[in-house]
């Protein structure tokens, strides 16, 4: 087991290399030139352009670009953004803020979810799962934004219920509202994962085995169809997470969460190169740990799956 | 020139943001003596500042607001656009080109350090300096003793006493004292230059307002601004203080308006001008600014010089519609060109000779175009590059289709997926077509206008306009000592821009606002933004 975790974290250092040079040369790809964007319409004077590319490295040759940058991220040194801020603190701002977010649509999906999902698959053809299954539809062909702004306009202009945009610190009651946002898709899907799941589990043989055995429903529908179904909603609620922490831009620019969406978005117009590749990077690090982590919780969910070195 | 970026907002949701210019205004009265609660707290929107808080390194609508609000120069705008005495006790000269500026005694910034000559001295020295790079430093490019090119110090700046020094200009400029209530010129205190990252982070100002205590700028969040009591000048706050909270998208701040959640903003989204005027009544703004949006057609495109570009500009302008354009694309939210500066600005006027260039007249421009060919006969697409992520592609369709329908060409629109594209292809001439082109004023002056934009080799031609008449007439408006005269020249100057049309003037843009029911006495000012500190609250 410790040699396998140790083995796919070993792993993770090619797959960071990779990603930071695709990323990096997208973002040099760019076309156009940032320092010149960064004067509006006004045309700047050349020298000034010059000096400022100077400045940001602009005027190196794309791989001394790569190679500075990565010098000065294993020195602990992310860049500094046109502002002057340091990257790294713009990562440890924004961050906590979307994950917060993140970790609380995660928890609104997967307990509403699983519970409807299960209860659907259990109650096959019946009214319950007929509506579950009208709803989670509606739900899934509905774009983000458009719940979003509905919601934004509903609960929070007209009845007041909560804010319209996220305030001061991104305190938790802020986020409920932007988190339902986000976790109403997601929800959709996970009813339709579990219900799927749950209905092929029942139909199996040890399922009607325990149920020979007399063993209660109370015991089998926990202990033995729905741990054995669980294993595609947990490998999709992975993926989720992942989406969440990476693609809630629009929710974020909505609800106006000062997250990551945002300012990556922010800094994919301005051609920050730094900023990007960082915020970037931290991604691609959070996905590989949480689909370590998956892979980790499938032997738990299911005995049959081991680990070997 | 001010910038402004938008992140996500509702027509953004496919694509893009946008850099989207925004305006400014003027108008109406401003006063009111309510028994107004002085100590209540006036939030509002803006951006995270793009650049520390420096003066001379603000140049974009972000960090304007908060640094115009804790900063005072020489001299404010008042709501009309008037100079008015800030930190100066008088600016007198006899030439137009050497300016002796006195200062007011017993003004101090907040630290307590006492606003003196020095104080603006070495902030002009630090902006100007070229190793500095700083985004405004071409403001002092009129200073004796300005390089762009290498580090040189600005000669023309001499200390007399504490309170008093003068400014000597490479060449008259009557305007100059205008310009002295724009960011750039701001004073800064001796502790700035110690750090000047750490002071952009927290800075110590001079202005009506102060940062609420060290860390009040919350990265992507808001900044806190509390009164500075010891401010003295004409700008004392009606109100307790200023939040600026920073939206990534005017859709947020139109929704939190809606929702109480902000007092006064100064944009309305896209998505919300059929509705906003009913959404708020006779709290909703929308009036002109001193913003000019125009597209150049450069020189060097083929049919687009001499006598034959003279018709076929002129053929152009007049087949464009822009009533229809600025009622059916824009809800009303632009406002006609009627000449090429902005009806918020002292000395405009709407009946320049040659402006009728401006007036939709198809059959008239059918006629130009006709004459153009008698010329050299018409080949090729006429195309306006513009940058998808800026909203811009209905009204380029709608010119597009004009000149279509109107002419009998084949026009279209040529995006580019973002700012920086266009604008560098436009900087490095390697584009091709037409281009769209804004300008927004940094100080509300006709020439500000037109000497950077169209003044043989000016910084911003980016069509590379040359008319040694022109310049003429703008050298002249810039030696008068009145100013009365001086905007005659201007405006004469802008005749001959009617019948060369470097740019195709389309329309102002209007600054679009709103405020909740629980402040009064909004009033935004000649540049588009509120004046924050006459706004009364409970």
């Amino acid at each position: 087991m410790a040699g396998y975790i140790l083995r796919r974290l070993l792993q993770a250092i090619p797959v960071f290399i990779g990603t930071t040079f695709l990323i990096y040369f997208m973002v040099f790809a760019l076309p156009g030139d940032p320092i010149i964007a960064l004067f509006g319409d006004k045309t700047p004077n050349p020298a000034i352009v010059a000096q400022l590319r100077q400045q940001y490295h602009l005027d190196q040759p794309f791989i001394v670009q790569y190679l500075i940058y990565m010098g000065g991220i294993f020195q602990g040194n992310f860049g500094v953004s046109f502002s002057g801020q340091p990257v790294i603190e713009i990562l440890a701002r924004t961050f906590p803020v979307t994950l917060r977010l993140a970790v609380i649509a995660l928890l609104m999906e997967t307990i509403a979810g699983i519970l409807v999902g299960m209860v659907a698959g259990l109650r096959k053809g019946k009214l319950f799962d007929g509506t579950t299954l009208a709803i989670s539809l509606i739900l899934i062909s509905l774009p983000v934004f458009v719940i979003a702004f509905v919601a934004q306009f509903v609960f929070g202009v007209q009845l007041g219920w909560a804010r319209t945009t996220v305030g001061d610190g991104a305190p938790i009651q802020d986020l409920i509202l932007p988190a339902i946002v986000l976790a109403s898709i997601s929800f959709a899907q996970i009813v339709r994962l579990t219900r799927s799941s749950v209905i092929e589990t029942s139909s199996l043989d040890f399922v009607r085995t325990a149920y020979s055995k007399g063993l209660g429903r109370r015991r089998i529908i926990p202990v033995h169809i729905l741990r054995n179904s669980l294993i595609p909603v947990v490998t999709y609620l992975a993926t989720d997470f992942g989406v969440l922490l990476v693609g809630a831009t629009v929710t974020e620019g909505i609800f106006n969460v000062p997250g990551v969406g945002n300012t990556l978005y922010q800094a994919i117009i301005r051609g920050e190169g730094p900023t990007v590749v960082s915020f970037v990077t931290v991604m691609v690090l959070i996905y590989l740990l949480v689909n370590l982590a998956v892979d980790l919780l499938y032997g738990l969910l299911d005995p049959r799956i081991r680990y070997v070195k | 020139m001010r910038i402004k970026r938008y992140g996500v907002g509702f027509a953004a949701l496919a694509v893009a943001s946008a850099l989207v210019l925004t305006g400014c205004s003027g108008g109406g009265a401003s006063t009111s003596t309510t028994s107004a609660n002085t100590t209540a707290i006036i939030s509002t929107n803006g951006s995270e500042p793009q650049n520390p808080l420096i003066p001379t390194n603000t140049n974009e609508t972000g960090g304007g607001k908060i640094t115009d609000n804790i900063f005072a120069g020489l001299v404010y705008y008042d709501e009309k656009g008037a100079p008015q005495n800030d930190m100066a006790d008088s600016i007198t000269t006899t030439d137009s080109t050497t300016f002796t500026i006195k200062i007011k005694p017993n003004e101090k910034f907040t630290n307590g350090e006492a606003v003196t000559s020095d104080s603006f001295i070495n902030a002009w020295q630090y902006g100007a300096l070229f190793s500095h790079t700083q985004l405004n430093s071409y403001f002092f490019e009129d200073i004796e003793g300005y390089n762009a090119e290498s580090d040189s110090v600005l000669t023309g700046l001499a200390k007399v006493d504490d309170q008093t020094f003068t400014v000597k200009l490479t060449s008259p400029q009557s305007d100059f004292p205008l310009r002295l209530g724009y960011t750039a010129f701001m004073p800064l205190p001796s502790v700035a230059f110690t750090d000047l990252a750490a002071f952009g982070e927290n800075p110590i100002g001079n202005g009506p307002y102060k940062l609420a205590s060290t860390g009040a700028w919350q990265h992507n969040v808001k900044i806190d601004l509390v009164v500075n009591p010891d401010y003295t000048g004409g700008r004392k706050p009606q109100n307790g203080g200023l939040t600026i909270k920073f939206y990534a998208s005017a859709d947020a701040q139109y929704a939190d308006l809606q929702s109480n959640a902000v007092d006064v903003i100064d944009q309305i989204p896209d998505s919300a001008y059929q509705t906003y005027t009913t959404d708020l009544g006779d709290r909703a703004v929308n009036q002109p600014a001193a913003i000019f949006q125009s597209f150049t057609i450069p020189g060097r495109l083929p049919h687009f010089s001499g006598e034959e570009g003279q018709l076929r500009r002129q053929a152009i302008s007049e087949a464009i519609d822009r009533d229809t354009i600025t009622k059916v694309i824009f809800e009303g939210t632009r406002t006609p060109a009627a000449d090429f500066t902005s009806p918020v600005i002292d000395g405009w006027s709407d009946s320049i000779a040659g402006s009728d260039v401006l007036k939709y007249n198809a059959d008239d421009a059918k006629a130009l175009w006709a004459k153009a060919d008698a010329i050299s006969p018409w080949s090729g697409t006429f195309q306006i590059a513009y940058n998808a992520d800026g909203g811009h592609q209905g009204w380029v369709d709608a010119v597009a289709n004009n000149l279509k329908n109107n002419l009998g060409i084949d026009a279209s629109g040529a995006p580019s997926p973002t700012f920086a594209q266009v604008r560098t292809a436009i900087t490095d001439r390697t584009i091709q077509t037409a281009f769209r082109t804004g300008w927004q004023a940094d100080y509300p002056g006709l020439f500000n206008f037109l000497g950077p934009i169209y003044a043989t080799g000016a910084g911003s031609n980016d069509g590379d306009y040359s008319n040694p008449a022109f310049d003429a007439l703008l050298a002249k408006g810039s030696s008068e000592t009145d100013t009365a005269a001086a905007n005659k020249d201007y405006q004469d100057a802008q005749s001959i821009l009617f019948k060369d049309l470097p740019v195709i003037p389309l329309w102002y843009s209007n600054v679009t606002g709103g405020y909740g029911t629980s402040v009064s006495n909004v009033h935004f000012g000649w540049n588009s933004v509120p004046l924050y500190y006459e706004i009364t609250k409970g």
